[in-house]
């Protein structure tokens, strides 16, 4: 709906707006395509833009820049670059600690500094990445099936508890251990899911509410469970859990290049489960019902398909998506349960998921870029002193940009194109 | 046309089922009250349980022995829900309300016979007072909802507008000494966001729900950020805010406990009920109450009238943000005594779900906060009489107690027919 209505709004624009006549070269068609409002335009021009918000933020919030405003008019180039120096230099940063860091890979072709060094970077950011994509499919699962999943968090956490009771409560050989500690997360997040999609389609209790009250749920039943006997570490006092035994944690994959690459098995299941969500969504009978009841429940209805028992499957599948997320968590990075092991990752799914605009392989890329942002800030954090917070801001200027692309298309004046945005079901409200 | 002959013919042939969602329900409170007599009744120890209206527990009390007490209750509450079966549709209200009411005191006369000496009291002014201050905020934040939404935009950043709204009551209170300018300021904090959503929602189309959950990460990011740049700094010179005075009404202050619970209160408290009042009679007895319900349930026949669609949709959407910023200054002005990061906690969330319970009115949003509030309170008092259930099953209580009223009572909403749908003329 909102999808149509936008593109009709284009259409009136580009009716007044003067039409240039197509080039005729291929780099001039390339040129011109790229100055349209398509998709990856769109994107990365969003991403310019709330990393130049965030650069405003960044200098207005420096004490050494703001001394200068006093004398502004008598001397602005003190302002300028001051605010440079110090946007670029967190910038830099940034880069350094998600991708990587050039001083490092010469020391390391000179011989006079670790590999280790050089791949750090890379590493945490696809190890913040994994959970990321889990969870932010287990938004965008269930916002193509036409719900509103704001539970990431809650299914998250209660399939880090499921794959951390596994972990180190069943006696389990190598191998065998992390594979049912993958199925306790998944199978625990389902269950935690499986509770809105059934009360939604029998009693007809909204979503949003059920999931947003199931998170506050599950994270107190985590804070009771990590202080109980047998699953409390009996060697602390504070609330913390057993560890998760060695053969059930996530293989390190860069671990013969040092002890510091926290990267691990994690990422590889991500791939395995985009393509296989991705499979699922577009060939599979269970896809084409999730789809449909998305677009449409009362045609889906119409047509034979059981929107209710759909509405059920839908959010069991997000549920176990999150646990999954939670499981790589805990079986990977955090090793025991504490209070806050995930962290923010479900609510951060919920962005991820939107940026990848719902579809598989966009949120796994979507999650990569979180993840990135995620790597560099710290460094950013403890090398400029530029608060993680910032992150967060970039994260939403971000996904506000790509969820408006007729604001991106206003600012840079793009050529009008089709985008694809976020469609689904939503659009009509509640 | 063809829809309507459809409907009709079905709800002519359609019988009238037994089962009806009052009977099933009938049969839930039967068996809660069963449950409550058997598992209460003999958990329950044959200690006095005490009830006092007063705030504290010194002073006059109503006592029942606990296991009796238990008991009674429950089966009073299983003959409540018996009664519904029989009476269906009739009395529905005061049955339900009566079966509820006498689960909790059964419920209570437990926990309380239990309790070591001297703690076996519940004072209910108090967990009275304690409701209604919990649910000021939640108050607040659903009627910003109910302005956005009546007009037809999806308002779920009310989150991010308590944000806005307690870092700047926090922020401008300790600059200008005031907390006058430091509520001045929260409308401002709220308005910001509610800005950002009315312009990205109406003028950009963006799908709302989405632009409400990413403002409210846009909203904990900026509070966070200039959290950590700023007040973290020098928190006696940006974060020390001072509490809101307390205006008792003489004489109505003294009843017992609706006296402390309304009438010794604060900006937040009476700020609330005016606006509910406000609100409520403007929605419903004015024309901009027609016109915007007009423009929430459809657009384009408003439109046909000559009432601006837009515009009244930007005023509401700017409207609800200085309400809900105001309900963030709660946060910073009254119930802590200076701005954390995330310190919400999700409460925004909680006012959008007390929103959909309340169906989309003031009055009923209202009372959905409340409800919420006296499971708040409630757990409040039960941890401090040293109750056997662990502290975080607890705090679990009013969350799940909404989960369960939503499934079971409320069921299936009906939002403002246009709510969420961006409106493009012609």
């Amino acid at each position: 709906m909102t999808e149509q209505t936008t593109a009709s709004a284009e259409d009136l624009a580009a009716a007044g707006a003067d039409q240039l006549p197509p080039p005729r070269t291929f780099a001039g068609r390339f040129l011109a395509s790229m100055w349209t409002a398509n998709t990856v335009t769109v994107t990365v021009l969003a991403v310019l833009l709330a990393l130049v918000i965030g650069g405003i933020l960044i200098a207005i919030s420096d004490e050494a820049v703001r001394a200068t405003f006093s004398y502004f008019f008598s001397r602005p180039s003190d302002f300028f670059t001051l605010s440079w120096d110090k946007v670029s230099d967190a910038y830099a940063q940034l880069f350094k600690g998600s991708i990587v860091d050039p001083a490092t890979v010469q020391a390391a072709v000179n011989g006079t500094g670790p590999w280790e060094r050089v791949f750090f970077p890379i590493s945490e950011t696809l190890t913040y990445a994994a959970p990321l994509a889990l969870t932010g499919l287990a938004f965008a699962v269930a916002f193509r099936g036409g719900l509103f999943n704001i539970g990431v968090q809650g299914q998250a956490i209660m399939g880090a508890v499921g794959a951390a009771i596994a972990g180190f409560l069943l006696p389990l050989p190598v191998g065998i251990h992390l594979v049912v500690a993958l199925v306790f997360g998944a199978a625990f997040g389902g269950m935690y899911g499986f509770v809105p999609g059934f009360l939604k389609a029998r009693t007809g209790a909204h979503e949003v509410i059920t999931t947003i009250m199931l998170n506050y749920v599950a994270l107190f039943f985590l804070g009771w469970l990590i202080v109980q006997k047998g699953i409390q570490d009996p060697e602390r006092s504070d609330a913390i859990s057993k560890p998760v035994d060695d053969s059930a944690q996530l293989t390190h994959l860069l671990g013969f290049l040092g002890p510091s690459l926290r990267v691990n098995l994690g990422i590889v299941v991500a791939i395995l489960v985009v393509a296989a969500i991705a499979w699922l969504l577009r060939r599979s009978t269970f896809g084409f019902e999730l789809r449909a009841v998305g677009l449409n429940p009362e045609a889906s209805r119409t047509a034979g398909i059981g929107v209710g028992s759909t509405y059920v499957m839908v959010m069991t599948v997000a549920g176990a998506l999150a646990g999954l997320g939670g499981a790589t968590i805990v079986l990977g990075t955090a090793v025991s349960l504490t209070g806050a092991v995930i962290g923010g990752v479900g609510f951060d799914g919920l962005l991820v998921g939107l940026l990848g605009r719902a579809k598989p392989w966009g949120v796994f890329f979507a999650a990569l870029l979180f993840g990135a942002l995620s790597a560099g800030g710290n460094r950013m954090q403890s090398f400029s002193g530029i608060s993680l917070e910032l992150v967060g801001v970039i994260q939403a200027l971000i996904v506000i940009f790509v969820a408006a692309p007729a604001l991106v298309k206003t600012v840079f004046r793009l050529r009008p194109a089709k985008v694809s945005g976020l469609g689904t079901g939503m659009s009509k409200g509640w | 046309m063809t829809a309507s002959t459809v409907e009709a013919a079905q709800s002519v042939v359609e019988p009238v089922r037994y089962w009806t969602r009052q009977r099933k329900v009938g049969v839930g409170l039967a068996a809660v009250g069963v449950v409550a007599a058997l598992l209460f009744g003999s958990l329950a120890t044959s200690r006095k349980a005490e009830f006092t209206l007063a705030e504290t527990i010194s002073g006059s009390a109503v006592g029942i022995d606990g296991t009796v007490g238990a008991v009674v209750f429950g089966v009073l509450a299983a003959l409540a829900g018996a009664a519904m079966l029989v009476t269906a549709r009739r009395w529905f209200g005061w049955l339900l309300g009566l079966g509820i009411v006498s689960a909790l005191i059964s419920f209570l006369c437990w926990q309380l016979s239990q309790a070591p000496d001297n703690l076996n009291t519940i004072p209910l002014g108090s967990v009275a007072r304690s409701s209604v201050t919990l649910a000021l905020p939640l108050i607040l934040g659903a009627l910003a909802g109910v302005l956005c939404e009546r007009s037809a935009v999806i308002n779920v950043a009310i989150e991010g507008q308590f944000l806005m709204g307690a870092f700047a009551a926090a922020m401008f209170t300790t600059l200008a000494g005031s907390v006058w300018v430091g509520i001045l300021a929260a409308g401002a904090g709220g308005l910001i966001i509610a800005l950002l959503l009315a312009v990205l929602a109406i003028r950009f189309l963006v799908d709302q729900v989405v632009l409400g959950v990413v403002l409210n990460v846009f909203a904990l990011g900026l509070t966070g950020f200039l959290y950590e740049q700023l007040m973290a700094k020098d928190q006696s010179k940006y974060n020390q805010p001072t509490f809101v005075p307390e205006w008792d009404i003489p004489g109505l202050s003294k009843i017992p406990l609706i006296g402390p619970a309304l009438f010794k209160g604060n900006i937040f408290l009476y700020g609330a009920i005016v606006l509910v009042i406000l609100i409520h009679v403007g929605l419903f007895y004015t024309r901009w109450g027609l016109r915007t319900r007009a423009v929430g349930e459809h657009p384009a026949a408003a439109d046909t009238l000559g009432v601006k669609v837009l515009a009244l949709r930007y005023r509401n959407v700017l409207v609800g943000g200085l309400v809900a910023g105001f309900g963030g200054a709660y946060f910073t002005l009254l119930s802590t005594t200076n701005f954390n990061k995330n310190m919400t906690s999700g409460l925004g969330f909680v006012a959008l779900a007390a929103l959909i319970f309340g169906r989309w009115s003031p009055i009923g949003s209202m009372l959905a906060a409340l409800f919420f509030g006296f499971c708040s309170a409630l757990a409040f008092s039960l941890g401090s009489i040293n109750s056997p259930i662990p502290s975080q099953f607890l705090n679990m209580l009013p969350y799940i107690a909404t989960i369960i009223a939503v499934a079971g009572l409320v069921g299936r909403v009906r939002a403002p027919a246009a709510d969420g749908t961006p409106y493009i003329k012609g």
